[in-house]
């Protein structure tokens, strides 16, 4: 295999996976933590090393509107945003879902207003959770670029538009190593977009008003769809698996198999946890990772089957205020009918960081058996 | 240019809508449509061109035509052009493509502004309508900045201490001509071949071209078959003066010979009838009228 | 009434064909219908361009209106330079 290693930022790991795939269109419009990535790609364009038509909009709603006009159209269309941007877009999430177009979207995990924070949570992309896009979180640079371009695959086989994590900062601005494909694996792999219907090869009419006699039933196809996908991610991870060498599943079990305490924890944090329970297993302790990648659609069977009679304490890194945290309730739903031991966290907000002695602590309660109802707040001061 | 010709033209909208009897904006799209023979994608906004036109299964469009949402389909244009730009250079498409957005006062004026806006200064090729029926007409008669002042609309309606609605039109056509792009015009259904010919030379302006056209409703209380004469008199009494604006020059269309006072346009329509006593506020409208009349006609001196 | 289709046999995401509405005939909407006088007709095809329902065309050398579509707005009648068009009860 020919792979190069060269040293990336989450956000330029991001525009490499970009490059490669050569979108038709680009509607991009810059917010801190994710400008990164629509600076270097604007590059790419001046210097010529893309096709790419790269729309300069005026505002993240804008954005996503040509985004859809464009997959519309039957073009190849990624763009990026993080926070607020990620909230302007909403309006149009679901359009771009509900009309089955395959946007790929580099979302930079950051914390929406108010306060006005541009450091690292979670709340962006929970915010979206619900609109029907396919959602992958991604732990390092490494990931960015794998899940990206798995992204690009997967959203045209199903139909439906796929948004790619990483952490504000912590990972789009920190250099890593990255092992790029050859320009020519990437490019055959993603292959060419040739759309059933489109605006400039079909007379069709886009987005029509469907009464109460008809939605329901579109609906239906849509969340039919989003269910497929997770088969497809599976099938798409493995095609890629053949060029990378690296593995693509719904999560990642980290010495999960014969763990008693398991934490649950996504996108950068999980690389804390790694190298604490490294520390932690020497000492004999039985401790382990899940790690999940695909959280829309949930696996939730697959969830239950790796999760099954071990002390679960799960690291959210957003609130969904006056309820549990999204990725709890969701681990919650997975183990519903079996006794499981589970404990909620909330860390990270605002992009507070997640010290090894933090992450100790909730491995010692689940040690401890200290369980309690109510969610738990790590690094916050009282 | 004539009305066979326009006739004889493939029909891109047909029957079978759900547009109110009369209604102004489906010939208006006609007229427009006729004006390029190549083929045409066009994006809607939310309101009653769209709504009436799409009611699913049914499709009123002989077109490629996408609705988005409210306020976006200038960004949805944008999108499909740049789309058509790269598969062109691609050699995926080697057609010619026209490019149209419709909007109505509400998608255009208001909540549509912004992505117009962009859309105009990133200077995409295409052709942009606001039918213009001057508020949110398909929820029921709403005030837009479209709306003109002393309106009755059910957001700015005429009661015991209001006296309808409080502020004169926002000059969205000037706004366009502000943006310096190569096409800018007023049109009317009045002078439809006038409205045919602005409609051929914005498809035919290399860049964004800006089409504002009065669309008549029933909801201003007239009738069903009023809708060309109302058109008429707004342009006879220069409350909707029919202009272009062609790479910043100014071409007023139609100059009356004796204008129409403004009440004869207001007295045929319901939206005013509680003004039509009210000498203040005739004489507060006619004089604004008056003086963007006015201002029109020394910005079409400059350059002479 | 046909059956009105499942969600496994409908088109995905709510696309519809082209020109489709003409399966509705709004005409029954109408209270009154236009009627030309032919001999006055100067051809000049005004009502053809202006009608909302673009259902009026020469058809063999005549106007025509049709009547499956027609709302009976009058806007034909309205426009007509020679006034050759009346409207009368549609039923």
């Amino acid at each position: 295999m020919n792979k190069n290693k060269i040293a990336l930022t989450g956000a330029q790991a991001a525009a490499e996976a970009m490059r490669q795939i050569n979108p038709d269109v680009v509607p991009a419009y810059p917010i801190t933590p994710q400008t990164q990535i629509v600076e270097s790609f604007a590059h790419f364009v001046a210097d010529g090393k893309v096709e790419t038509e790269m729309i300069r909009v005026e505002s993240e709603h804008s954005a996503m509107s040509a985004a859809v006009g464009a997959s519309a159209a039957g073009a190849r269309v990624m763009t990026a945003s993080s926070s607020q941007g990620i909230l302007l877009m909403l309006e149009i999430l679901p359009i771009a879902s509900g009309l089955r177009l395959p946007i790929v979207m580099n979302v930079v995990n950051r914390a929406i207003s108010a306060p006005i924070n541009i450091h690292c949570d979670h709340s962006d992309s929970m915010a979206c959770r619900d609109l029907g896009w396919v959602q992958i979180y991604s732990e390092d640079n490494q990931e960015v670029y794998d899940n990206t371009i798995l992204a690009q695959k997967l959203a045209e086989k199903t139909e439906l538009p796929v948004m790619v994590m990483q952490d504000g900062f912590i990972t789009s601005h920190c250099v890593e190593e990255v092992e790029i494909l050859d320009d020519e694996k990437v490019k055959r792999f993603v292959g060419e977009y040739n759309p059933e219907t489109s605006l400039l090869k079909n007379n069709a009419t886009f987005g029509a008003l469907q009464l109460p006699d008809y939605n329901f039933e579109t609906k239906k196809q849509q969340s039919d769809a989003i269910e497929r996908a997770k088969i497809e991610f599976l099938k798409t991870g493995k095609e890629l698996s053949k060029l990378t060498g690296r593995e693509y599943n719904y999560f990642e079990s980290y010495k999960l198999k014969d763990a008693n305490y398991v934490v649950v924890s996504m996108n950068s944090s999980a690389g804390t946890v790694k190298s604490l329970i490294d520390k932690l297993r020497k000492k004999g302790k039985k401790v382990g990772l899940l790690k999940p990648v695909l959280f829309r659609p949930f696996p939730y069977s697959e969830i239950k089957a790796a999760l099954k009679g071990k002390k679960i304490a799960v690291l959210d890194r957003s609130e969904s205020f006056g309820a549990n945290p999204p990725l709890f309730a969701e681990i919650k739903n997975s183990l519903f009918d079996i006794n499981a031991k589970i404990q909620s966290y909330v860390y990270g907000i605002g992009g507070r960081e997640l010290l090894e002695k933090d992450i100790e602590n909730v491995f010692e309660n689940l040690m401890k058996n200290k369980f309690e109802e109510k969610t738990r707040y790590v690094g916050l001061r009282e | 240019m004539s009305f066979k010709e326009i006739a004889s033209k493939e029909k891109r909208i047909v029957s079978g809508h759900r547009l109110c009897p009369g209604c102004a904006a489906i010939p208006i799209v006609r007229i427009i449509l006729a004006g390029t023979d190549k083929e045409v994608v066009a994006s809607c906004a939310t309101g009653c061109l769209e709504v009436a036109t799409t009611i699913y299964p049914y499709s009123s469009w002989n077109i490629p035509f996408i609705h988005n949402a409210f306020e976006n389909s200038a960004a949805t244009i944008s999108g499909i052009e740049s789309a058509y730009n790269a598969l062109r250079k691609k050699g995926k498409i080697k057609k010619d493509v026209k490019f149209i957005a419709f909007g109505g006062d509400g998608g255009s004026y208001d909540i549509g502004l912004q992505a117009l806006s962009g859309a105009a200064e990133r200077g995409h090729d295409f052709v942009y309508v606001c039918y213009n029926n001057e508020g949110y007409m398909n929820t029921g008669h709403q005030r837009s900045s479209a709306t003109p002042y002393g309106a009755h609309t059910t957001t700015s309606p005429s009661g015991k201490f209001k006296k309808g609605n409080e502020t004169f039109r926002k000059d969205l056509t000037e706004i366009m001509v502000a943006h310096g792009i190569p096409y800018v015009a007023q049109a009317s259904l009045s002078h439809p071949l006038d409205l045919y010919m602005k409609a051929k030379k914005a498809f035919d302006a290399k860049g964004p071209a800006f089409i504002n056209v009065l669309a008549p409703c029933a909801q201003w209380g007239i009738k069903s078959d009023e809708a060309v004469e109302i058109s008429e008199k707004a342009v006879k009494s220069c409350f909707w003066p029919i202009y272009e604006v062609e790479k910043g020059k100014y071409k007023i269309n139609y100059k009356p010979d004796e204008k129409l006072p403004v009440i004869d346009f207001m007295k045929a329509q319901a939206r005013f009838k509680h003004l039509l006593e009210d000498k203040d506020a005739i004489e507060k409208i006619q004089k604004h009228i008056d003086e963007k009349w006015k201002h029109l006609i020394e910005l079409e001196k400059i350059g002479e | 009434m046909s059956r009105l289709k499942g969600w496994k046999e409908m088109r995905k995401a709510g696309l519809v064909e082209p020109a489709s509405s003409l399966a509705v005939k709004t005409g029954d909407w109408k209270v009154f219908k236009p009627v030309v006088d032919h001999k006055k007709c100067i051809k000049c095809f005004r009502c053809v361009v202006f009608c909302p329902d673009l259902c009026i065309e020469m058809k063999n050398e005549k106007i025509t209106s049709n009547l499956d579509y027609c709302k009976g707005c009058a806007l034909c009648a309205k426009v007509c330079p020679v006034k050759c068009i009346k409207m009368e009860k549609a039923r």
